[in-house]
């Protein structure tokens, strides 16, 4: 069966570069899949879970902001941020989640919610992808 | 005896100082390693960020953004990127005597300049000769991140829109080799898009969420990024500069050692022949 090649690169490095058989990811207008043979793709990824499955092995990723570029069977994936699940640690994800939320409790201006409500996302997303190792 | 004692106390103290520079050029060399390894990790994203640029500003016009018009080039903004530390031979000064020159340059052409600055040093050698900085980022070097590139661009991006600015150019030091590095001005905004025939940018691609809107935050990303190369080629190149300094001066010290050491010697000779002469003389004059 054909395989689609994976890059995801971050401004500090590349982190993955694997020979896979799908991908999932969390596009802006919502989480789409890609399958060997998908048609030229090119869209934004906001903050969330980028899956990928090498035969029956599923891994995960947290990606915050970037683009996805599918093209033939290569998927490019740029992105600001990108950590594996053995990346994380869960421990400062979860002090991240509590300090977000405390901001957000404290009903911040406009500008210091939105980043509240940033970060609170990118915790979330982190535990959840952590704790799928 | 009392000269050869001040030339001992001098070969001493010109032995720390070599200890000190020896220290200081194999700590350069372990941290170029590093800073030479981080611009390398940035290189895959640097292409594929192109190709997805080009892929994108094929199809749309210049004027559509602001980031991608060029408006003539009335008003000039320039980004030092300097060091914080300074016992790294020529690099701030060759940086920015270039920066001052094109300054001037640009004057007599009749534009408007406003000058930001990376790095303590570069800061002060503005505000030592009396530049107006508009503004300046300082204690980066060491623990350069992406980060420090997202506020700078984001600030340089916010003025260029806001006040106007026709030109924004990134003056840094790129590095060749450990041993040369080479001043570089590079425009940018307006961002020159990278050439694509749109033969090879595929016309059926599927955008989400459509192209202009891809565009629109990509076009921040490429400032963001071109700022982030320049800070860690900037890095890199310090390290290299200093790492040659620190191996130049080590040299030095051992030839003034080696110097003063014939010094001693010639004196301490000296100081016995003379005691012996005193002594023969001495004995010359009992007899």
């Amino acid at each position: 069966m054909d395989k689609l090649t994976l890059e995801i690169v971050t401004p500090e490095k590349r982190v993955v570069r694997e020979e896979v058989d799908e991908v999932v990811c969390p596009g802006i207008e919502g989480e789409f899949g890609v399958l060997p043979g998908h048609t030229p793709f090119l869209t934004a990824l906001r903050i969330g879970e980028l899956s990928y499955r090498i035969g029956g092995a599923h891994k995960y990723i947290a990606v915050t902001w970037g683009y996805a570029q599918v093209d033939g069977d290569k998927v490019e994936v740029l992105a600001d941020i990108a950590e594996t699940a053995e990346e994380i640690d869960l421990h400062r994800a979860e002090e991240e989640k509590a300090r977000a939320e405390a901001i957000l409790r404290g009903q911040p201006a406009e500008v210091e919610f939105e980043k509240g409500q940033v970060s609170l996302e990118k915790a979330v997303i982190r535990m959840q992808v952590a704790v799928k190792k | 005896m009392a000269g050869s004692r001040d030339i001992l106390r001098r070969i001493r103290s010109v032995k720390n100082t070599q200890q000190i520079t020896k220290a200081m050029k194999a700590v350069s060399a372990s941290k170029l390693k590093k800073a030479q390894a981080a611009m390398l990790a940035a290189r895959p994203y640097a292409n594929m960020l192109v190709s997805v640029l080009g892929n994108l500003a094929a199809r749309a016009p210049r004027e559509y953004h602001p980031l991608l018009a060029h408006r003539g080039c009335r008003r000039i903004e320039f980004l030092i990127v300097t060091s914080d530390r300074g016992l790294c031979g020529a690099f701030n000064t060759n940086i920015m005597k270039r920066a001052v020159a094109l300054y001037h340059e640009k004057k007599t052409d009749g534009c408007d300049l406003t000058l930001n600055v990376v790095g303590r040093k570069g800061r002060d050698y503005l505000v030592r000769r009396d530049y107006a900085i508009r503004k300046d980022w300082t204690g980066i070097s060491g623990h350069l991140n992406y980060s420090h590139a997202q506020t700078i661009a984001s600030e340089i991006i916010e003025n260029y829109i806001n006040a106007e600015v026709d030109e924004v150019y990134v003056i840094y030091n790129e590095f060749k080799t450990a041993l040369s590095q080479t001043v570089i001005a590079e425009k940018v905004l307006p961002i020159e898009p990278p050439k694509t025939d749109i033969e090879t940018a595929s016309g059926d691609y599927i955008y989400e969420p459509g192209p202009e809107a891809v565009l629109d935050t990509l076009l921040p990303k490429h400032v963001e990024f071109q700022v982030y190369r320049a800070l860690r080629e900037s890095e890199a190149s310090e390290l290299g500069a200093r790492m040659t300094a620190m191996d130049s001066a080590s040299n030095n010290a051992k030839e003034m050692i080696a110097k003063l050491t014939l010094k001693y010697n010639k004196a301490r000779q000296a100081a016995i022949t003379k005691e012996l002469m005193e002594i023969i003389g001495g004995a010359e004059a009992l007899k």
